[in-house]
Formats: C-alpha cells, sequence, structure tokens
C-alpha cells in the first residue's frame, strides 16, 4: 500500500478520465451527469488519498529512507527511471493539489459545454500535476510537465471568456518556449553528470563536478539559466509575465484557481527541487538578481493590481506580487545568520501553500460573482458596450443583500492583504524576516507591496460592498449551499494556519534546512 | 547451362520475400484481366501477399546473410526495415479502399500492383550491398511512384505531381548514377565492401572524382528523401497525389531512402564519411529549418504535412550525422513513428477530403463535434508529430536529440528544439481549426470500417509507443548494431 500510495496519486484522476469513454459512448457525450461524478469521485479518492499520504507522513525521513519511495525501471535504453517520492518540499504542494482540484470540479458543476471533454481534461491535468510534484526522475518531471501543458490549453481556449483563444495561445507559447530551455537543461544535466543518470538525488551528488565550459561560459551557469528561464516563465517572474493576467481573465473560474493555485507554484518548486539542491554555486552567485526580481515582482504586481477595473484581473495582479514574496524568501537562503535562511525558506513554502489556498477563494468569489451578475467590473470601462453604463460603478452596496458572500469576500481580502491572524501573514512576514538577513534596502521597498496590497483590496471591497444599493442588483441571490461547500475548506486552513502554523511549519522544515544546507555548503 | 554458376538455393531463400511479392503482383493483375470488378479482391490477395512476406522475413531471423555473391546483404537492419515497409504497404491498401472511387478513379489491378512493386524496390534498396542493386531498387521504386502519383487521370494536380516527379525524379536518378560511376571509376568496385577496402589503401582517399562522386551520390539521396535545397518538387507532388499515395510516399519511401544512405555510409565510405559531417550538419539545421518555417504559412493540409514531413527528414538527419549505433537506432525508432503518425493524419485527411476540396484548414472546423473521434485521433497525431509527451512522438524525438547531443552536436540540437517549437504552431493550428473555430461548411468524412479501426489501431500505438515504447527500442537498438559490427570489421 505505501509504496502504491504515490502511483495511485497520480493514475486515479487518469483512471477516472479513460472511465468517461465507456459513459460516453453508452450515454452520450452531453450526459454531464455522469461526467462529473466520475471526477468528483476520483478527485474525491485522490483526496483521501493524499489525506492518507499527509497521516503517515514522517518528515524526519528523507526522499531515500521514505516507505513511499517508488524506484523503478521504465525505459532502460534512455536510462529514464520510474521514480517517484515525496518530502517535506513536495507534500504541502500534493495536498494542495489534491484540495484545490476537488474543490474546483465542484465548483464546476455547472458547466453544461461539452462536459466530457471538460471533465477529462481537468483529470489529465490534474494527473499532469501530481506528477511533476511526485516526480524525482527530471526526465519523468518534465513528461509530467509537458502533460499539463495542452489540457490547460484546451481548458482556457475552449471553456473560456471572449479572448480565449487569444489568452490560450499565448499561455502555450509562452510556456513551451520555457520547456524547451527545461529540455536542453535535462539534455545537459544528462550527459555532463558522470554516471548518466536523470535521477534528481544522485545528480546532487555529481553536478558539482561539472566543469565543462560552451563559448567561455560555464556549463553550470547556462543550465542553470535555461532551467531558470523555464521556470520564471512559470512563476511568473517580471517580464515574463505578460501571459497571465490574460490566462487568469479568459479562463473559466476553476481553471483560473489552478493556474494561479497550483501552475504558478511549479516555477519556484522547480527552482527548489532542481536549481537550487544541484546548482548551489549559481543560487549563491544568482540569489541578489532574484531578491531584486522579488521586489520587482512584488511591486510591479500590487501597483498593477491597483489600476485594475476589472476584478479577476486585479486578483491576477495579486498572484503576481504574492509570488514576488516567495522568490525574496527563496534568495535569502545564502544568509549567513541560520535563523535568516531558514525563516526565509520555510516562509517561500508556506506561501506557495497559503497563497494557493488564499487565491483559490478568491478567484472562487469572483466566479461566484460572475456567475450571477454576467460581468465583474468593479467600475465600467469608458467603452463599455452599454454607453450610458461607461465610467459607473459596476456593483455598490452588495454587503446588505449578499451577507454571506460579503462576508467570506472580506475574509478572502483580508487575508490576501496579509491581515495578522490569517495563513498569508505568516508566510509573508516570514519570507521578509528571511530576506532582511541578507538583503536589507531590498526588503524595506519590499514592505511597501503590503501597503499597496491593502490599498486594492480595501478599495474594491468599498466600491463593491459599501454604499448604498445598486438597484440592478436587488434580486441578487446570496451563496449556495454547493459553493459554501467550496469555500468553508480553504477558509478554514486559512484561518488554522494563521493562528497555528506548527503543522504545516514542522512537515516542511527538515526538507527545506537540507536545500539550505546545500546552499551554504557552498558559501 | 548450369544455374548454380550463377546463384544458389541459398541466394534464392533469401529473396523468397520479394518472390513472393512479386508473384502476388502479377497475380492481382491478372485477376484484373480476368475482368473481375470487385476492387475489394485485389486488394485482399495484395494484403494476403503482404502478410506472407512478412512471416517469411520474420521467420528468417535476421540473421547476417551475403546472398547473389555481394549483391545482397540481409541482417537486422534490413529485416526492421523490410517489416516498415510491408506494413506502410499495408496500411495504405486498407486506407485505399474506396478512395479512389471517391475521388473519381476507380480501382483497377495496377493500383495495389504498383504498390507491391514499390515494396519490393525499398526492400531491395535497403538489402542491397552493391550501388547497382541500389539503383535497381531504386529504379523500381520510383516508376512505380511515378504511375501512382498521376494516377488520378481526371484531376489536373495528379497530373502535374505526376510529371513533376518524374522530370525530378529522373535527373536526381542521373546524378545518383553519375556519382556510382564516379565512384567504381576511381575504387574499381561497384561493392560496398570492395569500395571500403579500395579506399582504406589510402593512395585515393584525396582523389577528387571520388569526392565528386560521393556528392553526387548524396545529391542523388537528398533529392530523394526531400532534404533542402533539393526538396522543391515535394510539396507540389505530396499535394498533387491521391491522399493515400502521398500517406504512403511520405513513410516508406522516405524510410528506404534513409535505410540506404546508412547503409551505404557505414559500409562503404566509413573513413572517409568523417569528411562529410559538415556537409550533414549544414543540411540538417537547413531541412528542418526551411520545412517548419514553410509549413507555418500553408493554409492546405496536405501541403502543410508535405513541409511538415521535410522538416522531419532533417531531424533524422541528426541521426545519420551521429551514424554509430545509438544514432542508427534512433533512426531506425524514429521512421517507424512518423510512419505511423502520417499514415495515421493522411488516412484522416483522406477520408474528409471530398473531389478537389476540404483540403484547407478552415474545413476542419468544426469536425470534432460531427466527429469526436476523428477529430481525437487527428489530435493525436498531431501532437505526435509536434513531439509532445507522452506520445511516442516525444520519444522518438528525444532519441535522436540525445544520441546528437552524446556526440557533441550541441548547436545543431538547439537548432532542433527551436525548430520543434515553431512547428507546434502549425500543427496546433489545425487542432484549434477542429475544436475551436466556429463551425464551418459541412463535412462527411467517409471511410470504410476497416480504415476506421485501422486510424485507431495508429493512433493507439502513438500513445503505447510512448508510454512503453522499450520493447520497439530494443528492437530499433538490434537493428542498429550494425553499425558496431561494420565499423569494427574495418
Amino acid at each position: 500500500m505505501e509504496s502504491s500510495i504515490l502511483t495511485l496519486l497520480i493514475f486515479v484522476p487518469v483512471a477516472g478520465a479513460v472511465l468517461m469513454l465507456p459513459f460516453a459512448m453508452l450515454y452520450g457525450k452531453e450526459n454531464a451527469h455522469y461526467y462529473k461524478w466520475i471526477a468528483a469521485i476520483t478527485t474525491g479518492i485522490q483526496l483521501v488519498l493524499a489525506g492518507i499520504l499527509y497521516l503517515n507522513f514522517d518528515p524526519a525521513l528523507s526522499v531515500t529512507e521514505s516507505p513511499f519511495t517508488v524506484q523503478l525501471e521504465w525505459i532502460k535504453h534512455f536510462n529514464i527511471q520510474y521514480f517517484l517520492g515525496v518530502d517535506g518540499l513536495s507534500i504541502p504542494m500534493v495536498l494542495l493539489t489534491a484540495l484545490l482540484s476537488f474543490i474546483c470540479i465542484i465548483s464546476s458543476w455547472k458547466i453544461d459545454k461539452q462536459p466530457l471533454g471538460y471533465f477529462s481534461l481537468f483529470l489529465l491535468l490534474d494527473a499532469g500535476m501530481m506528477g511533476v510534484f511526485l516526480s524525482l526522475d527530471f526526465f519523468l518531471f518534465y513528461i509530467f510537465w509537458e502533460v499539463m501543458l495542452l489540457p490547460m490549453y484546451f481548458l482556457i481556449g475552449i471553456w473560456g471568456g471572449p479572448q480565449r483563444m487569444y489568452a490560450a495561445i499565448k499561455f502555450f507559447l509562452y510556456t513551451l518556449f520555457g520547456s524547451v530551455f527545461m529540455l536542453l537543461a535535462l539534455l545537459a544535466l544528462y550527459y555532463y553528470s558522470d554516471p548518466h543518470t536523470f535521477s534528481l538525488i544522485t545528480l546532487i551528488h555529481t553536478v558539482g563536478s561539472i566543469d565543462a565550459t560552451i563559448w567561455g561560459l560555464s556549463v553550470k551557469y547556462l543550465i542553470w539559466m535555461s532551467l531558470f528561464i523555464g521556470f520564471a516563465i512559470k512563476v511568473p517572474i517580471v517580464p515574463f509575465h505578460t501571459w497571465l493576467p490574460l490566462a487568469h481573465v479568459e479562463a473559466p473560474t476553476a481553471i483560473s484557481v489552478i493556474l494561479a493555485g497550483v501552475l504558478l507554484k511549479m516555477g519556484t518548486y522547480g527552482l527548489l527541487r532542481i536549481s537550487y539542491p544541484l546548482l548551489p554555486g549559481e543560487v549563491v552567485n544568482f540569489a541578489y538578481i532574484l531578491a531584486v526580481l522579488g521586489v520587482i515582482n512584488i511591486i510591479w504586481g500590487a501597483t498593477n493590481a491597483i489600476a485594475q477595473i476589472d476584478m479577476k484581473k486585479m486578483v491576477a495582479y495579486s498572484s503576481v506580487s504574492h509570488m514576488g514574496y516567495v522568490l525574496l524568501g527563496m534568495a535569502a537562503a545564502i544568509s549567513d545568520s541560520p535563523a535568516g535562511a531558514q525563516a526565509g525558506m520555510n516562509g517561500a513554502l508556506m506561501q506557495m501553500f497559503n497563497h494557493g489556498t488564499i487565491t483559490a477563494m478568491l478567484f472562487l468569489l469572483v466566479g461566484m460573482l460572475y456567475d450571477r451578475a454576467h460581468h465583474r467590473w468593479i467600475v465600467f470601462p469608458n467603452d463599455y458596450e452599454k454607453p450610458e453604463l461607461a465610467g459607473q460603478q459596476g456593483f455598490g452596496g452588495l454587503g446588505a443583500k449578499v451577507p454571506v458572500y460579503t462576508a467570506f469576500v472580506a475574509f478572502a481580502f483580508f487575508a490576501g492583504l496579509g491581515l495578522p491572524a490569517l495563513s498569508g501573514f505568516i508566510s509573508e512576514a516570514m519570507c521578509f524576516i528571511g530576506g532582511f538577513s541578507v538583503f536589507r534596502t531590498l526588503t524595506i521597498i519590499g514592505t511597501l507591496g503590503i501597503l499597496l496590497n491593502a490599498i486594492y483590496f480595501l478599495r474594491a471591497y468599498q466600491r463593491i460592498f459599501l454604499g448604498p444599493l445598486n438597484e440592478t442588483y436587488k434580486d441578487l441571490t446570496d451563496i449556495s449551499h454547493r459553493e459554501l461547500f467550496t469555500l468553508i475548506p480553504l477558509a478554514v486552513l486559512i484561518l488554522f494556519l494563521g493562528v497555528y502554523p506548527a503543522p504545516l511549519l514542522d512537515m516542511i522544515s527538515p526538507a527545506m534546512d537540507g536545500i539550505i544546507k546545500i546552499v551554504q555548503s557552498v558559501i | 547451362m548450369d544455374l548454380s554458376l550463377y546463384f544458389t538455393s541459398a541466394d534464392l531463400a533469401g529473396i523468397t520475400p520479394e518472390i513472393i511479392l512479386t508473384i502476388t503482383a502479377l497475380l492481382v493483375l491478372t485477376l484484373d484481366m480476368t475482368r473481375i470488378t470487385r476492387p475489394g479482391l485485389y486488394l485482399l490477395v495484395a494484403i494476403i501477399g503482404l502478410i506472407t512476406a512478412g512471416y517469411v522475413i520474420v521467420q528468417s531471423g535476421g540473421g547476417e546473410r551475403s546472398l547473389f555473391g555481394g549483391m545482397l546483404l540481409l541482417n537486422k537492419f534490413t529485416l526492421f526495415l523490410d517489416i516498415l515497409y510491408l506494413s506502410v504497404g499495408l496500411a495504405t491498401l486498407v486506407f485505399s479502399q474506396g478512395y479512389l472511387e471517391k475521388r473519381g478513379g476507380e480501382t483497377q489491378g495496377e493500383y495495389p500492383a504498383l504498390i507491391l512493386f514499390a515494396v519490393i524496390g525499398m526492400m531491395l534498396m535497403t538489402r542491397a550491398n552493391d550501388l547497382v542493386m541500389v539503383f535497381l531498387g531504386l529504379e523500381l521504386l520510383s516508376l512505380s511512384l511515378y504511375v501512382l502519383v498521376g494516377f488520378l487521370h481526371h484531376s489536373l494536380l495528379s497530373n502535374e505531381a505526376g510529371l513533376k516527379y518524374l522530370l525530378l525524379g529522373a535527373f536526381s536518378t542521373g546524378f545518383f548514377l553519375f556519382g556510382a560511376t564516379l565512384i567504381y571509376g576511381t575504387t574499381g568496385s561497384t561493392n560496398f565492401n570492395n569500395i571500403a577496402s579500395a579506399i582504406s589503401l589510402g593512395a585515393i582517399l584525396s582523389n577528387g572524382y571520388l569526392s565528386l562522386g560521393i556528392g553526387l551520390l548524396l545529391i542523388g539521396f537528398a533529392f530523394k528523401v526531400a532534404l533542402v535545397p533539393f526538396h522543391m518538387w515535394s510539396p507540389d507532388v505530396y499535394q498533387g497525389a491521391p491522399t493515400t499515395v502521398t500517406a504512403f510516399l511520405c513513410t516508406a519511401p522516405k524510410a528506404a531512402g534513409f535505410g540506404a544512405l546508412l547503409k551505404v555510409l557505414i559500409i562503404a565510405f566509413p573513413e572517409v564519411y568523417s569528411q562529410w559531417q559538415n556537409i550533414f550538419w549544414i543540411l540538417a539545421a537547413l531541412t528542418m529549418s526551411v520545412g517548419n518555417i514553410s509549413a507555418l504559412m500553408q493554409s492546405n493540409v496536405k501541403r502543410m504535412l508535405a513541409f511538415s514531413s521535410i522538416s522531419h527528414a532533417g531531424y533524422l538527419v541528426l541521426g545519420v550525422l551521429v551514424l554509430d549505433s545509438v544514432g542508427l537506432s534512433a533512426v531506425l525508432f524514429y521512421l517507424v513513428i512518423y510512419s505511423v503518425m502520417n499514415l495515421g493524419s493522411f488516412a484522416i485527411i483522406a477520408a474528409v477530403e471530398k473531389e478537389e476540396s476540404g483540403l484547407g484548414l478552415e474545413d476542419y472546423r468544426g469536425l470534432a463535434t460531427r466527429h469526436p473521434w476523428l477529430a481525437a485521433a487527428m489530435t493525436l497525431f498531431m501532437i505526435s508529430m509536434a513531439g509532445f509527451p507522452p506520445t511516442a512522438g516525444f520519444i522518438a524525438k528525444y532519441g535522436l536529440f540525445s544520441a546528437a547531443v552524446a556526440n557533441g552536436y550541441i548547436w545543431l540540437v538547439v537548432i532542433a528544439v527551436i525548430n520543434t517549437l515553431v512547428s507546434v504552431y502549425y500543427y496546433i493550428r489545425l487542432i484549434v481549426n477542429m475544436y475551436m473555430e466556429e463551425e464551418g461548411k459541412a463535412l462527411y468524412p467517409v471511410s470504410t470500417m476497416p480504415a476506421r479501426m485501422l486510424i485507431g489501431i495508429l493512433a493507439i500505438f502513438v500513445i503505447i509507443f510512448g508510454v512503453a515504447p522499450s520493447y520497439l527500442l530494443e528492437m530499433a537498438a538490434e537493428a542498429g548494431n550494425m553499425a558496431n559490427f561494420l565499423f569494427s570489421t574495418h
């Protein structure tokens, strides 16, 4: 059981997607009922499996000692292994993926356009995400990384908003551009390491001895840069971020949730899983730039969010800003104070998890309003299709009309702006503590982000929920039980980890200590 | 007359597959003369012949055998390719049923017979161990193809394609023959082994006529497998030919061309080869890039796939450049996967197209709603051609790229990877048209039940060879061992 649980986590969704085919032949493609139930059950099983994994997970064991690790020969000819494992770095991401996938299926209950395609692609996407977080063989990692790409492309391109095709192809080409660099890095790592291997565990020991150069640049530096481009596009690090607001705005709600909640984390996960342990020397040289990029992300994302009048775009830019904290925290791994390095690295991983839950809630809430009002303008744009509304406020005074919804929005907004006692505060503070121990000035600039975040969240809240009720929405209905069901688990997690972050922290810190040790060993 | 002076029974046993295929082809032609007008029958007889020949080949086991005094050399490498040609021929025949009638032609006995003759030609090309034999095989193949390409005598495009192919094909044959002549003149032999030993004596290594001969020979091959800048004929021919013939033309003969080229290089020119690596480097880079960039601008699906197949030939040159056992097995694996993907997608095109139309990208709009399974299969083939995991196309590309990196061709692989990135755009465009664009003109794909089943099988292959490629890789590796064996003998 223990050694098959990781395999099941990945392939239960695939089995669900395959199971849909006989149903499609028997009952027709348009019978949404079957497909959403199959999807809900398979993601439910996946969530239960993730729960079992969590309960049996021992943070003190390294990947090689863990009973969950699976290491089998896959393609012998190319020396590729089916090597899965879980450690403190991947387990929060696995839990997040399982939780958000399940919640997203529930929130997609009303999808009626080509349900077979939607739910089967979603399950394939789910399998790909799980695979990325569990792979310990670089080749396998790359395969799962690519497997995610096409379902995502279709989910945005077919079920998205008016500009969906442009958004989908932009997302697709950007990400593909990044993965091409990753493929080159993969080949280089394989052929320059001795013995030739894709195992990320073995590579930790063998990459250090590479001292070849190409055109006067060290191979290690080139590998680092290739990986960095691949991951930076995914994070996204400014200036590679332009695909993100577009993709988020056009994607259907559940896909935005996955995109912001899980896919963005893959960039930083990749850096922590591959770049950091394999190329610590390059990390040390690059940390300052990473911190600068992190601070630029924080400020750039937040200032752009302030300028948005579309709620979803605002939330999308807030993601850019929040991912900046992760980068700043990660850069602190080179800190000469052990406490600073620990705070930074643990803060970064916690921020990845916490931002996953918070942004998921934000996107779900925006989606709920959009389902009812069919628009999500905070203020109508000047070129709005109905000229009499141009420049007017989109909503107003909804607080009295839909109190439960308003309470959840207030909760999510406060979590987003980093209010103490909610989880975002803890991880952001830790990233800043870590960052401050190395990059004083930068971190001080970065903390401005907190203020900027507060500006747009509070202003949006005020414009939508406070003041006199906009008469157009006098028949607005409050949140349904199904919607409540998707929000409550997230809210509980955000509150719990804000008050008592120890369970998460204890789970991840041994793994992060390991990475810090590798990085510190080359300073 | 004592025949045993000329050949032995072992020689005859070695060419049993060719004999079976020849008899089958003649039988089909005879059936045609009896005026039994049931096209299905001709196809069935031809298919039985192909399967029997395949059985005989597999039974032979692929041991190293030299036949007819060194004219033919059979080994695992030729066995692998023989099976590929036979399978492609079989698939083409299955897809052809009903297609020619749809396009206003009629299936006559000569169509399956010509396919069979082409298969024999290809088998001789790669089994050959002598330039004269290669030339014979090449001519048998080409002559059959000239007729097949122009088979739709009502269609102007098909006629044009046939004539164009004939003229340029004859031209390239001239190059080949002239090259072979010069090589014979300098080395005193047309036998691969004798050429190699003549060269290894050293005196003629720097002979300008030898280099000229090899160069002309390579140009002949480059024409046949459509490497840039010798590719100009292929888009027009691929577009004009009946689609089932295009499917055949862009898979098996390309495999035969690469197979014969590899064999010539490995056996006859192992010592000269290193001087030609720069040429292959440039050919690979040019072929990939020109093929892909041209494909970007096409709106006709057949033409787009024609350019895409040029770019695939460019990737294959990577393996020719490496020319060790790893590279060789990568080429063989790629050829199989390439054939599977192209046969599948051309079969779907053949089902979708109508008289002189139905070939534009916009004709595929809404195919996903009307024919979800065909659209899904087409998507799989396109994804695989673009080289996405977990499809076979990815593993195949990875094999070639990895072999090239292992031999230090890093910048060429960078070019190849960038090309792959470019190619994604036009493959995706077809998928976009099927799934995301507003529905266009109504299309009613016509295909027979066996054809649909075969498309399904090919689609499953694309997945299976992507997820569990070990078995096929192992076979390709065994076949690729030819490089090791022969290099060591010199």
